[in-house]
């Protein structure tokens, strides 16, 4: 099925997180489930690998050493405004979340969560942008 | 009884007592003073204008009988004068002369008669048969016989009833002869009966030795006229003033002044209270006012303080409830600012280690692991990573969630979904004191506008108090939520528990602050007072009902406008 297809092709995503021990294992189950995962350090990294590739999706933490993560989005949303973002993240603030959702983020997860659930979200994400 | 603190309440008493004090010396002392010294000047003042009115009235009516006096004896003195023997006939000369003064003076003088150095009255003139009469011996020939004029005193004489008598000493050519007539009393009394002044205000006139020398239409007490003012005592004063009591009691003033013509004196007697009865009306009339004056500030001053310190004591009683208020959310938001750094900490490695497990699983997926003996055991303990990472993150939702609540701004609410998870947050307490906690959620029940968190506290405290009661013995809470449609739409929650229940002194006082029957240290007293406050403020209201034995209910019932019908 079409469907089947889609959800077969590789997703490229960008993940953002000062959690470097969280990015690694995430990309890592992420790209074997045929998600391609590239991992972000920090904010000003985030910003600057996606001016040089496109990605279909940014999985983004809101509260990192360098930036905080409703400044990178705004700026990511600039830069690419139908890119789809997820907020991820171990603030449990709805505030926070809701003001994500106001600047343009695709939706909200907090950690820890399933990963099949933000496989769903990506691939949801990755599905709306896709002109049918 | 008071439920405040012991020195709060010593505090009160002596603001109170200070208060009254101060009101009873500010004015109560001034009053006094200014009524007393007014009183006694205005008594001075009158005293001595009604004594300058009884001597003004004394020697006007002193001044009148002089010239009455005078007068008589100056018409008798001048038809002396004009008497000849020679010329006309005794008997001729009497009658013509008292023809004339009857004409001129009507009745004042009753008869005229002439007697010779012997003392006999050998011409006559008047109504009485009184010619030839002997005088040789009576006082007034003996005392005439020295003075060129003579006034008797008044006596019945001869002919029985009061006269006296004018008597004028002439010196003929070979003897001598006394002329004298007699003063109608009548005439001469009704001088001084008029004179009358108040109710017992008289006059009257006594001789030098204080025999009376008048009528009165009362008697008078002999005392009375013992006591009149001697000729000594006048000092050349036109009046004497006295003041004297008499056997029966009663005070009464006399007023005496002298004659000129003659050593007879007038005086002025009155009862004391009659003379001063204007002075005794404002007496009273300023006794009185200056009584209800006093009962006036004693009540004021006993009243007002006790009013200002009431109000004071439930002020203070107030702020104290909003300062522990602030402190309470105070508390509740550093904890709640904590619980979120916690959370937060926690949920990264949390997040790591689901994650780490999760790989693993992927990675064995990929092994050969079929001669394994212990892959069961791997695949159980990767599970049970997963399964308590899942409890870590419920725990630190629970207290995100917490934290976010403990600010009072308001926000649309889901009240059922408010309970829901404060039923989750005292689950666990509930369970550890064999309490079960049930709840009859009403599913209509739309968002309302009130601040979450606040409500949170309300029913947290409620049902905090429900297990503390039942801690002994365990019971049911059970929580219901309805909608009622009575006046406005209201949302009602019903908090109920089986536990011992509130005996009903208790029941009225539940409300007020720092009741409370915790054992001290474990409880302030505040936290229904504050819930009172916080339903209040939401223009709700709380009530409790409560039977010993049988279970406590607290109604909470919050107006809510359906305006929105948003959801999520």
């Amino acid at each position: 099925m079409d469907q089947n297809k889609d959800k077969n092709r590789t997703i490229s995503v960008l993940l953002v997180d000062d959690e470097k021990g969280y990015l690694n294992v995430l990309s890592n189950r992420l790209s074997k489930r045929s998600i391609h995962a590239t991992k972000a350090f920090s904010g000003t990294q985030g910003i600057q690998i996606l001016r040089k590739h496109d990605f279909d999706v940014v999985v983004l933490d809101l509260k990192m050493e360098d930036m905080d993560g409703i400044e990178v989005l705004k700026i990511m949303k600039k830069m690419v405004p139908d890119l789809p973002v997820i907020i991820l993240t171990g603030h449990g603030s709805q505030t926070a979340a809701r003001e994500g959702m106001a600047q343009g983020a695709f939706d909200y997860l907090s950690k820890p969560c399933e990963l099949q659930e933000l496989m769903d979200k990506i691939r949801d994400a990755h599905k709306n942008r896709e002109p049918l | 009884m008071e439920h405040v603190p012991e020195d709060r309440h010593i505090f009160y008493q002596v603001l109170t007592r200070k208060i009254t004090m101060l009101i009873v010396i500010v004015s109560f002392f001034p009053m006094l003073l200014t009524t007393g010294i007014l009183f006694s000047r205005f008594n001075g003042a009158y005293a001595d204008k009604v004594r300058a009115h009884i001597s003004e009235l004394v020697q006007k009516h002193t001044q009148n009988i002089d010239t009455f006096l005078a007068e008589k004896t100056g018409n008798i003195r001048f038809m002396a004068q004009n008497f000849n023997p020679r010329q006309q006939s005794a008997e001729a000369f009497l009658k013509q002369n008292l023809a004339l003064l009857k004409k001129e003076y009507g009745d004042v003088f009753t008869d005229v008669g002439l007697v010779d150095d012997k003392g006999i009255q050998f011409a006559y003139e008047g109504p009485f048969n009184l010619k030839n009469a002997d005088y040789s011996s009576a006082q007034w020939f003996l005392m005439a016989q020295d003075q060129s004029v003579y006034i008797s005193d008044v006596f019945a004489g001869l002919r029985g009833h009061p006269h006296f008598i004018i008597a004028v000493h002439l010196q003929g050519q070979d003897s001598h002869y006394i002329l004298r007539s007699t003063i109608n009393f009548g005439a001469f009394n009704s001088l001084v009966e008029n004179i009358h002044l108040g109710k017992t205000g008289m006059a009257f006139i006594v001789n030098a030795r204080g025999s009376l020398q008048t009528q009165t239409h009362v008697d008078l007490l002999p005392e009375v006229i013992q006591s009149v003012p001697k000729p000594k005592d006048f000092n050349d004063k036109a009046t004497v003033f006295i003041k004297k009591e008499d056997n029966t009691g009663r005070e009464y003033v006399c007023v005496a002044a002298m004659f000129k013509n003659i050593d007879w004196m007038m005086v002025f007697h009155q009862d004391l209270d009659d003379a001063f009865r204007d002075l005794q009306s404002t007496k009273w009339l300023t006794l009185s006012i200056f009584t209800l004056g006093c009962i006036a500030i004693v009540f004021v001053a006993f009243a007002l303080p006790r009013n200002i310190v009431h109000l004071l004591s439930s002020a203070d009683k107030k702020s104290e409830v909003m300062n522990r208020q602030v402190v309470e959310s105070g508390k509740l938001a550093t904890i709640g600012e904590l619980a979120a750094g916690i959370a937060h900490e926690i949920n990264n490695p949390v997040a790591i280690m689901v994650e780490e497990a999760g790989w693993i699983e992927d990675l064995l997926e990929e092994e050969d692991l079929k001669q394994c003996e212990n892959l069961d055991e791997f695949t159980r303990a990767l599970r049970q990573i997963n399964t308590q990472g899942r409890r870590c993150k419920e725990i630190t939702h629970k207290l995100l969630s917490f934290a976010r609540k403990t600010d009072s701004t308001i926000n649309d609410v889901q009240v059922n979904d408010s309970i829901r998870e404060i039923v989750s947050l005292t689950g666990q307490m509930a369970r550890y004191n064999n309490v079960i906690i049930e709840t009859r959620l009403n599913e209509g029940i739309p968002y309302i506008r009130i601040s979450p968190s606040e409500l949170q506290q309300v029913i947290l405290n409620l049902i905090n108090n429900a297990i503390d009661a039942m801690e002994k013995t365990g019971g049911t809470i059970s929580i219901e939520t309805k909608i009622s449609h009575i006046e406005n739409k209201h949302l009602v929650i019903v908090i109920q528990d089986n536990g011992p229940g509130i005996p009903r002194d208790n029941l009225a006082r539940i409300f007020d602050p720092f009741f409370t029957t915790k054992p001290v240290g474990k409880g302030t007293g505040l936290g229904l007072s504050i819930c009172y406050g916080i339903i209040e403020k939401m223009n709700g209201k709380i009530d409790v009902q409560s039977e010993v034995g049988a279970g406590t209910k607290f109604r909470i019932w919050i107006p809510f406008q359906e305006i929105e019908e948003q959801t999520t």
